[in-house]
This record gives structure tokens, C-alpha cells and sequence, in this order.
């Protein structure tokens, strides 16, 4: 026990002692810090106006579309070609033309532009018209605008997720996107840390220290206390982060808050702390208020809990695998031929993610939250959203019985292969090597 | 008394066996010398010794109680292929690897001390590895492998890498290491190491050991029996007691000759013999060298 703590402590420090650490460390929040000031900031500050001219043969159309903080209307007077002709040489970003017979056929209207119009424009305009047409098909049907504006309901409803502790407010948007950077960070610390413990086995071999580690320490132990050291590294990387974040973002949300009005602040601090529901519809002058308070519906203990455990997890699954591969070869350049089998199921996991956000309760979710190779990042992206207790133990257990089978082969790899030297080593002996007495 | 027992040891691989029924015993306190062609299964030896791999059957005995775990702070082992931390400092990495061998960092930091004034490389502390050249590096292997004062050292090729100034630095603390009662094994295939150094040798080939026993014991079951005089005069090729084996003019003009003697007769009673019919300038008994021996050990060997 001694001797890997031994281990583990020099593994611990020499990287934490290194300058790209304490680079990472530091370069992290901000930049996580300035990704979120930026996001904030582009939800505060208004977009661009877009002008848009608008040719409406028709007539019908004339005072309905409405100028807004993003769009403004140019109605032009001009046959459509002389219109086209002149558009290129206008600071117009758009050009819609709207034929006489448009209540005939809806569809002969037609948007031009010098790029694509984005989607929102173009709903938009429809928007915009079918309202009118259907209008006037209703008045020519003898409902007048009055019964209309009576019969008009609306309705804005709430997402309440019911589970054990009752019912809770929770917003899908912000689900999505923790559970997206969790996924995430989960994905690349994997890689990252995976290929610091093959690399640092490849390092002891090839610089032949290890022969001499190995006569004081038994090689199980020391591929243990280089995963540990590792892990411990990740550790400590990722908690810095939460604190320098944490402080580099309220220092962000300060210095952007003092320019936004002192009452939405109190309204974002009012409804953090009450947990008071927001209508996700409304409120658009107060982004930062809805960013937070829908953090603030999410379970933060329950996540950064099962962010850390998925993370190790995860990371102590592959990287004993990572490790056997650094075993086997005898330089940097050789690990690619076994890197693949590796690689392939974290990229997957990564890939099956971006379904999952979308659909967090269905099968594919299911299963591959459930199998150990995909469930560290599959899971983390379904937490956000809520999982059931069942599938939440049963995923760890199977996670932590994953990790065991593969440090076991990994340690049968790595005894065998940390010995061998100057040989090409193929699958089919890789297999040998797991099944020596 | 022996610190090292090997007992009827054999260790296969999927390809090759790499030691049959190999059994060697290491008196405490000697230099013992483990030759043997490349690839005989030296290093498979020394592997099993440090519990770096084990027997597939046989026993190793440490001071009379089978080899466990408890006996890795009792070896030093300088593998043949060195390799240290490149990127560590030369004092932290020495002070890791002493408290892998089971030294708390107090002990390792006075025994370091001493040992850095007694090599003058004190300034060496703070450099990384990186930083030294090859013969300063095995200098600081050499100095983790001891440094545990350990009961049983396993030396692998010590000398290769160092300069003669450097390697005669080693070989004195090596003889001082043997003086304060540790026991060395020495793999080699240099042999006038053995020659110089050795109280014990081994002889291991094709996995199976050929020859082993104190150096002086086997010097002697080499012997030929033969002779060589530088001499003026004449010889008769054949003689009642003697025969000459060949004969060859030096180039001060004096002969000589290998002389054969037969097993009872004694070297005075040759040189009676020669005294009376040449002029004798040197006489001696040709002992063999370990080169010649080990030469000999191992083509002797029939083909497996």
C-alpha cells in the first residue's frame, strides 16, 4: 500500500507541477467565462437590423407588416423586375414579392435575397401573410375581427417534472445544455487524461525505468498508481475549474449586470433563491434572469455528484485500457493500430449524445446509458433531464464492474507487455498475453 | 552459508525456454559472476530473483526462507538497459526510488547527502536527468541501486557506459560494498571483470547451467597440464615425460614452446629435464583464462 501511494503521489505531482497545469487551470474558466459573458451578451445586446422591402402587388399587406427591433419594413412601388434589377445596388438584406392573386394561390410568393434569409425571417413574413389571408378568408366567411379576437385563447403552459420529491419546476433549455457540456467535458477528460496514462507508460518503458520500478514494485500496483495519480490530476483540474468559474462568472455576471437594470438582477436573485417558476415564453428582456433561474431548477448536487463519478468512472474504465496499449508497444507511433477499438466507443457515445438530447427517455438512451463503454457520457447527458433511481444504480454498478474487467485485462496486458521489447505485437498476441497463468 | 538458493528452477515462454532446471547457489559475501552467451537466460535468472517475474517450478531460497516480498528492500538490481525519470530532478528521483525500496525520506536524504559529497556531484541535485550525460546518469543509477544498502546487489553489465576513471570509481565502491558484507552478482560478458573481480562464477547456456563453483576450483579442473618455456637451444619433440606442442621463434631470436606434461609428473621435474639441455629464459604454468574457459564451457555444450 505503501508503494502505490508512493506511486501515486509522484504521478500527482510531477503533473501538477507542470506549466501546461497550471496554464489549463487558469485558461479554463476564463475561457468558460468568457463563453458565458458572450452568451449573455448576445442575448442582451439587440442582433442586427435586417431590412427587408416588401413589393405587394396585391395591396393587401400595407400597413400589416410591422417594424420590430430586428426587421424593418421597405415598402417599394416597382414592377418586380426593375425591383430585382435594382435590389443587388439597395442596402436591403431581403426582397419579398407578394403577387396580386396571392389569396388564390399562397404559394406564389416569393423571397429573394443576396444570401439564404435565415429561418426565423422567413417564418416571419409567411407568418405575416397567412395571418392576413386567412383574415380575410374568414371575413369573406362573415366572421368578423371582433368574434375572432374573442375566440382566440391562449395558452402558455409550464414543464413540471414529477419524481419523488414532488414536483419541480424544470426547463428543458437548460437541461439540454448542462447535460450537452457535461457530456461534453466527460469526453474530452477521457481522452485527455486517457492518453496521459499511455503516454507515461510508454515513457517508463521506452526509457527503461521501468525495469527498475518493477524490482521495487509489484506492476499492477504501479499501473494503479499511475491511473490514480492521473485521475487524482483530473480531479483537482476539474474542481479548480468549478471554483475559478464560479468566480470568474459572478465577476462577469457583475460587471455585465451593473449595465443591465438593477431590477431584473433582483428579479434573476429573487427567483434563484425562491425557485419561483419562469414562463420560458416571456420575459426577454431578462435573459440573465431565466439563464439563472433555470440553473437553479436543475439538481446542481445530484449533477456535479454524478459528474465526478461518471468522470472517473469513465475515465479509470478507459484508461486502463489506454494503458494496456501503452504496454504493448514501444513508442508513441505505434499505439494508432490499437487505439481504434478504444477510440471508436467514446466517439460513438459522443455521437449517440447529440440523439439523446433530443430524446433523453427513449431506447437508444436507455441502453446505452445502461452499457458501461457509452454510459459515462450517455448518463451525464440524461441526469439534467431526470433519471429514474433504478437505472441511475444499475448503470453505476455496471460501471464499476466495467472498470474492474478492464483494469483486470489491462494488468494482464501490462505485466507482459512492459518486459517486451523491440517486437511488433498483433491482436492475436495481446490475447496470449491475457490468458498467461 | 548462502543468501541466494536457486532450486531446480524452470521458466518457459510461449517460444522458448528460458531456463531448464537451473539450480546455482550464491555464498553471502562473495562476488559471484553469472556468465553466459546472450540469450542464455541470465536476465530471466535476474528477473526472478527481483520477483519480477516467477519460476513456472522451483524455489528460490533468500538466506535460507523462500523468496517473498519482504526481500525487495533487501536487493539493489542495476538492470543492463538503464533508465531513469528524463524529465525529474536528480534528487527527487532518488529519493522516490529509495522509498520504493522502503527508506523513509529522512533516511533517504542522509544516505543521498553522503553520497552525493562522496562522488563530488553535489550541483547535480536540482538538474534533471535530461540534463546529464550517459556516463552521469549511470553514476546516479548506481547510486539508487545502492543506496538502501541492500544484503544482495545485482549488478547488470556495470561497467558498460562509463569511462576507465569512472568505471575504476565503480569497481572501488563495488569492492568496498563487498568489504562491508554485501553480496554481488555480476552479469557480464566481460572477462577480465570476472578475472579481476570474481569469487564465484556460473555459466549459463541454452538455459541450462553448465558450469559453476569458486573461480580458483574451476581455474584448476580447466587446466591442461601444460607449460610454456622461452628458451635457447634445442628440444626434441619427443621426450619419456614431456611433449611439445608447438614451438615458435620469437623475434629477439629465443624460442617458444607450449609443453605438454603428463598427470603424474611434476613442473620440476621438467624444468630438471629442460635445465640440462637449453638455456631458460621464463617458465610457467598456463592457466587458463575465463575467456578460455568460458570458450570452452560453451562449445562443449552438444547442440539441444
Amino acid at each position: 500500500m505503501r508503494n502505490i501511494f508512493l506511486v501515486i503521489r509522484r504521478e500527482y505531482l510531477v503533473r501538477v507541477k507542470k506549466k501546461s497545469f497550471l496554464v489549463m487551470t487558469v485558461l479554463g474558466p476564463l475561457l468558460f467565462g468568457a463563453f458565458y459573458g458572450t452568451v449573455i451578451w448576445a442575448a442582451m445586446s439587440s442582433v442586427d437590423t435586417k431590412t427587408v422591402q416588401v413589393l405587394d402587388e396585391s395591396g393587401l399587406f400595407g400597413k400589416k407588416f410591422k417594424d420590430s427591433e430586428t426587421l424593418k419594413f421597405q415598402f417599394i412601388d416597382k414592377s418586380i423586375d426593375s425591383a430585382k434589377a435594382a435590389f443587388p445596388s439597395s442596402d436591403a438584406n431581403a426582397l419579398v414579392y407578394i403577387p396580386a392573386n396571392v389569396i388564390k394561390s399562397p404559394k406564389s410568393v416569393r423571397i429573394y435575397a443576396a444570401k439564404n434569409v435565415s429561418l426565423d425571417l422567413k417564418s416571419d413574413i409567411e407568418n405575416v401573410i397567412e395571418k392576413e389571408i386567412e383574415d380575410i378568408k374568414l371575413a369573406e366567411a362573415g366572421i368578423t375581427h371582433k368574434i375572432l379576437e374573442d375566440s382566440r385563447v391562449n395558452v402558455s403552459s409550464e414543464t413540471i417534472s414529477l419524481s419523488e420529491e414532488g414536483e419541480k419546476t424544470s426547463s428543458s433549455g437548460a437541461a439540454t445544455v448542462i447535460g450537452g457540456i457535461c457530456a461534453f467535458l466527460i469526453y474530452m477528460s477521457v481522452f485527455i487524461y486517457g492518453t496521459q496514462v499511455m503516454r507515461g507508460i510508454t515513457e517508463e518503458k521506452t526509457s527503461r525505468i521501468v525495469e527498475v520500478i518493477i524490482s521495487s514494485v509489484k506492476p499492477f500496483q504501479l499501473m494503479l498508481g499511475k491511473i490514480i495519480g492521473v485521475a487524482l490530476v483530473g480531479l483537482t483540474q476539474f474542481i479548480l475549474w468549478i471554483l475559478l468559474t464560479t468566480a470568474v462568472t459572478s465577476a462577469t455576471t457583475a460587471i455585465i449586470g451593473s449595465q443591465i437594470s438593477q431590477e431584473s438582477v433582483q428579479a434573476a436573485k429573487e427567483m434563484q433563491h425562491a425557485q419561483i417558476p419562469v414562463q420560458a415564453a416571456g420575459n426577454v428582456e431578462n435573459p440573465v434572469a431565466e439563464v439563472l433561474s433555470a440553473i437553479g431548477s436543475l439538481n446542481i448536487p445530484l449533477i456535479v455528484g454524478c459528474f465526478l463519478f461518471y468522470y472517473l468512472g469513465g475515465y479509470l474504465l478507459y484508461s486502463a485500457l489506454f494503458g494496456a496499449v501503452g504496454a504493448a508497444v514501444d513508442n508513441d507511433a505505434d499505439t494508432q493500430q490499437f487505439m481504434l477499438p478504444i477510440t471508436l466507443p467514446i466517439i460513438f457515445s459522443f455521437v449517440f449524445a447529440q440523439f439523446v438530447l433530443r430524446d433523453p427517455d427513449g431506447t437508444l438512451a436507455f441502453w446505452t446509458s445502461i452499457i458501461p463503454f457509452t454510459s459515462p457520457i450517455i448518463m451525464m447527458v440524461r441526469i439534467p433531464f431526470g433519471v429514474p433511481a433504478w437505472e441511475l444504480a444499475l448503470s453505476m454498478v455496471l460501471l464499476v464492474l466495467g472498470f474492474m474487467g478492464t483494469t483486470w485485462v489491462a494488468a494482464r496486458i501490462y505485466r507482459v507487455g512492459i518486459l517486451m521489447y523491440g517486437k511488433k505485437v498483433s491482436y492475436k498476441e495481446l490475447v496470449k498475453w491475457i490468458f498467461y497463468k | 552459508m548462502n543468501i541466494i538458493e536457486v532450486r531446480n528452477v524452470t521458466k518457459e515462454y510461449s517460444s522458448h525456454t528460458a531456463l531448464d532446471n537451473v539450480s546455482i547457489a550464491i555464498p553471502k559475501g562473495c562476488i559471484f559472476g553469472l556468465l553466459g552467451p546472450n540469450g542464455a537466460g541470465k536476465t530471466s535468472l535476474i528477473r526472478i530473483i527481483n520477483q519480477i517475474t516467477g519460476p513456472d517450478s522451483g524455489q528460490i531460497l533468500f538466506d535460507g526462507v523462500p523468496l517473498n516480498p519482504n526481500h525487495i528492500s533487501r536487493i539493489g538490481y542495476l538492470p543492463e538497459e538503464r533508465g531513469l525519470y528524463k524529465k525529474m530532478k536528480v534528487g527527487e528521483q532518488l529519493l522516490y526510488l529509495a522509498q520504493l525500496k522502503g527508506l523513509s525520506q529522512k533516511e533517504a536524504m542522509e544516505k543521498l547527502k553522503s553520497w552525493f559529497i562522496k562522488f563530488d556531484i553535489k550541483t547535480w541535485w536540482d538538474k534533471t536527468i535530461g540534463d546529464l550525460s550517459k556516463g552521469m546518469q549511470q553514476k546516479v543509477q548506481f547510486v539508487s541501486t545502492v543506496l538502501h544498502e541492500p544484503d544482495l546487489i545485482i549488478l547488470d553489465e556495470p561497467f558498460s557506459g562509463f569511462d576507465p576513471i569512472n568505471a575504476n570509481l565503480i569497481r572501488d565502491e563495488i569492492l568496498e560494498l563487498k568489504q562491508k558484507g554485501s553480496t554481488i552478482i555480476f552479469s557480464t560478458h566481460r572477462m577480465e571483470t570476472v578475472e579481476e573481480l570474481c569469487d564465484h562464477i556460473a555459466l549459463i547456456h541454452k538455459s541450462r547451467k553448465v558450469l559453476d563453483g569458486p573461480k580458483r576450483e574451476i581455474k584448476e579442473q580447466f587446466k591442461t597440464h601444460t607449460y610454456f618455456v622461452e628458451y635457447k637451444g634445442h628440444l626434441d619433440e619427443l621426450d619419456p615425460i614431456y611433449q611439445i606442442l608447438d614451438q615458435k621463434i620469437l623475434e629477439d631470436g629465443y624460442l617458444r614452446s607450449n609443453i605438454h606434461l603428463d598427470g603424474d609428473t611434476n613442473a620440476n621435474a621438467l624444468l630438471l629435464n629442460l635445465l640440462s639441455k637449453v638455456e631458460i629464459r621464463a617458465f610457467g604454468e598456463n592457466i587458463p583464462t575465463m575467456s578460455e574457459i568460458f570458450m570452452k564451457a560453451v562449445n562443449e555444450v552438444p547442440e539441444a
